[in-house]
């Protein structure tokens, strides 16, 4: 059985990113002869004089004329073990909401950074922001071993500084490997130039690297997403609410409760397209029936009757701020948690993240990609629980109600790692 | 879901509760055709009678079973159409009981709305945005479910799973909503509304492997079979009433099979004796040519073809 892993990948510029997607798509055959001809052909166009892997990156026009990544883009690969989706992150242009978005959703972030240069105030930021969105195994991938004449001492000396700086970050997975995108050292195959090495390949530690585990199965949370009544012969007083599985085990027989009502009664099948099952883990689509005739519509929540979620029509999160125009005291949005929506209002802008240093420090307004901790006021009660806990109960997206965009994402709960600056320093005006 | 478990044990190991990637991927393409059944007025889904578009009928089936699928499909029809393709669609709109409206391109030409391409190498495929379109417009749809995948082409990449489009039905690939954990926003004025790509994150081969695994029927020209051919453009056309063979052009009789199906006049066929779904998977597993490539004359226009063609609104 093949498993899903996400990825997301960031580097600064020139690290090596492009050159590294391209040998992993093109070592494991995701790449066609015919994508292959097309950018040699603009490449050469370009007078670029090698093929410039990168091209095959830049998907849409704008990106090609301008020789830069604007958007997150996804690519696809796939070995005999796992099929991956890797969200391809630009690092520069709108960097932090896209590393934002494509951390969202990944198992593993990389983090690249050239040899010769080490961490750079980029990867710290990189490897914060994937902390942040709780991507439990971060991989530091030392590039351009082959600059540094494949050098252990310099690849040790970055792996216990890359390490101290994510012990802060409360990251549990941190593995580091040294490789040449270019020449392939250690990318898929171990490499003979670095026989000191003896970890995995990055593909192999791929493939391996255990993340069934982190998935929180203790916490049985289901969003009734729709309501299903096929109001049919066969199906004459059928009821199911249908949704996908936050968290936890839903298992049938199982007492729950409905949320916001608090409503007890019991789980009386798990059904699917394919029959009844017994079990559902997450993130299972399935359609539940409950013994009772309780009231139970779009945007309600059936959880378990141990450590239910946080039920409020308040919340404190960490926000990442995606709009032109800043966010302050009394902006008023639309908020989408689970499957529901409701109107919000800001009560409260407390503190500025600084993702470089991490520390706090007291702020009346979020700018566009900055990141504070912000409080809420909700027209209706949400039920939540703290991200760090659950990535699907603890995340929201804050909409414009005139334009429609999205234009925040927040993780309830304080994220803050240094929770203040030792002398917290005073706000000097809001970074651009 | 086909990971049905052994007996409920209690406390279920993290490991058992594991899935493989195609019940990832059907799960992620159910919640998002539930969240926009629950959010929007009038949806409809795209049909045409190709795998995508069939992978995704499953998918609506699965989601929303027992009951009906809560919305209408509506197939472009280029009117240059595979036979056996159309005998599907019509079948399994009656099996499901489904509501199929036909935008037909050929009336948008008879009513002036387009204009005919003219040669040989004229094709219906452009025309289709407008005929799209109006469909739309004339069925006041608000979402819009087509079977695009990221991995079919650089554009694609980075389309989103809700994508908006204005009034216009453009696409403006620079301005789009950022997307995170599962979270859609489908918020949109009236006259506006969003293309739905409830199968973004699949590949064709994953697209192969479910229709595999779910044991779904489909269309004969997708297995090897023998055909009248001609080459054009390195690509493999059949001869039909819709194409026009060129002097120095050579029909030949050749076996093969259709990795796409579109419009007759421009989805090439690959020389192929794959006939049964082992030996396709096989087959594109092992394939070093993307099925874009293989098989479309109208995306070796330009390297921003698709680009373009989606700004405008098509698929
Ligand atoms: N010597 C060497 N050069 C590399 C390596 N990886 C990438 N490069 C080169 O570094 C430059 C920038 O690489 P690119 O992949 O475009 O970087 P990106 O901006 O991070 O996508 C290019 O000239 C690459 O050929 C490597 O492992 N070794």
């Amino acid at each position: 059985m093949s498993e899903l892993l996400r990825i997301a990948t960031a580097g600064s510029v020139d690290d090596g990113k492009s050159t590294l997607i391209g040998r992993l798509l093109w070592d494991a055959k995701s790449i066609f002869e015919d994508q292959w001809e097309a950018i040699e052909r603009s490449s050469a166009l370009r007078g670029d004089d090698y093929t410039n892997l990168a091209l095959l990156t830049d998907g849409l026009r704008a990106e090609r004329e301008q020789g830069i990544t604007i958007d997150v883009a996804y690519r696809y690969f796939a070995t005999p073990r796992r099929k991956f989706i890797l969200a391809d992150t630009p690092g520069h242009v709108q960097y932090t909401r896209n590393m934002v978005t494509g951390a969202s959703t990944a198992d593993v972030a990389i983090v690249l950074v050239d040899a010769r240069n080490g961490l750079v105030e980029q990867s710290r930021r990189h490897a914060f922001l994937a902390s942040l969105l709780r991507v439990q195994h971060i991989v530091l991938a030392v590039n351009k071993m082959d600059l540094v004449d494949y050098s252990e001492a310099r690849f040790r000396e970055l792996e216990v500084e890359f390490g101290e700086f994510a012990r802060e970050l409360s990251v549990d997975d941190v593995t580091s490997i040294p490789i040449s995108a270019l020449r392939g050292d250690n990318v898929v195959t171990p490499s003979e130039n670095m026989p000191w090495y003896d970890g995995l390949a990055l593909l192999e530690h791929l493939e391996t690297v255990d993340v069934v585990r982190d998935r929180n199965l203790d916490d049985v949370r289901f969003p009734v997403q729709y309501v299903i009544r096929p109001m049919s012969e066969s199906f004459h007083d059928y009821r199911g609410y249908a949704g996908q599985l936050s968290s936890g085990v839903l298992r049938k027989g199982d007492e729950v409760q409905v949320l916001p009502s608090g409503r007890r009664t019991t789980i009386a099948t798990i059904d699917t397209f394919d029959g009844e099952v017994d079990e559902a883990y997450p993130p299972m689509s399935v359609t539940v029936r409950l013994a009772d005739n309780v009231d139970v519509s779009r945007g309600d929540m059936i959880v378990g009757i141990e450590r239910p979620p946080t039920l409020s029509q308040e919340v404190v999160a960490t926000v990442c701020w995606m709009a032109e125009q800043p966010l302050h005291h009394g902006t008023r949005l639309l908020l989408k948690h689970t499957t529901r929506t409701t109107k919000a209002v800001v009560t409260d802008i407390s503190d500025l993240l600084d993702i470089s240093n991490l520390y706090l420090s007291p702020t009346t307004e979020l700018h566009l990609n900055e990141i504070g901790q912000i409080t809420l006021r909700l027209a209706q009660p949400l039920m939540y629980d703290d991200y760090r806990r659950n990535r699907s109960t603890g995340s929201f997206i804050l909409i414009d109600e005139t334009t429609g965009a999205t234009v925040g994402a927040g993780m309830v709960g304080a994220s803050a790692v240094r929770p203040m600056a030792p002398t917290h320093p005073t706000h000097v005006g809001a970074a651009l | 879901m086909t990971a049905l478990l052994d007996p409920s044990t209690p406390g279920t190991s993290a490991h058992a509760a594991s899935l493989s990637h195609l019940d990832v991927l059907e799960s992620e393409s159910i919640h998002v055709m539930r969240e926009v059944a629950a959010e929007f007025e009038n949806p409809v889904l795209l049909f045409s009678g190709g795998k995508d578009s069939i992978v995704m009928l499953r998918l609506a089936e699965k989601a929303f079973w027992p009951a009906k699928i809560p919305f209408a499909l509506m197939h472009v029809d280029t009117g240059h159409n595979f036979g056996e393709v159309i005998e599907y669609r019509d079948r399994r709109v009656a099996e499901l009981r489904a509501r199929l409206i036909v935008a037909s391109v050929q009336e948008s030409i008879d009513s002036g709305r387009v204009k005919e391409q003219t040669g040989p190498r004229a094709s219906r495929n452009q025309l289709q945005t407008v005929t799209l379109l109006d469909g739309i417009e004339a069925n006041r749809f608000d979402a819009v479910f087509g079977g695009g995948r990221r991995d079919e082409e650089k554009a694609r990449a980075k389309e989103r799973f809700f994508s908006f489009r204005d009034a216009f039905g453009q696409w403006d690939p620079k301005n789009q909503r950022p997307e995170l954990w599962n979270l859609y926003n489908g918020k949109h004025n009236r006259g506006e509304h969003i293309r739905v790509f409830p199968i973004s994150n699949w590949t064709e081969l994953d697209v192969w492997q479910y229709i595999a695994q779910e044991n779904i029927e489909i269309p004969s020209i997708y297995y090897a079979h023998e055909r009248e051919v001609f080459e054009r453009d390195g690509m493999l056309l059949a001869v039909s009433p819709y194409v026009t063979v060129l002097p120095g052009e050579q029909p030949y009789t050749e076996t093969v099979r259709y990795r796409t199906v579109g419009d007759a006049s421009c989805t090439g066929a690959v020389k192929s004796t794959a006939a049964t779904i082992e030996e396709v998977i096989a087959e594109v597993a092992a394939s070093r040519i993307t099925e874009r490539g293989a098989t479309r004359a109208d995306d070796k226009v330009s390297e921003a073809a698709m680009e373009d063609r989606k700004r405008e609104g098509y698929f």
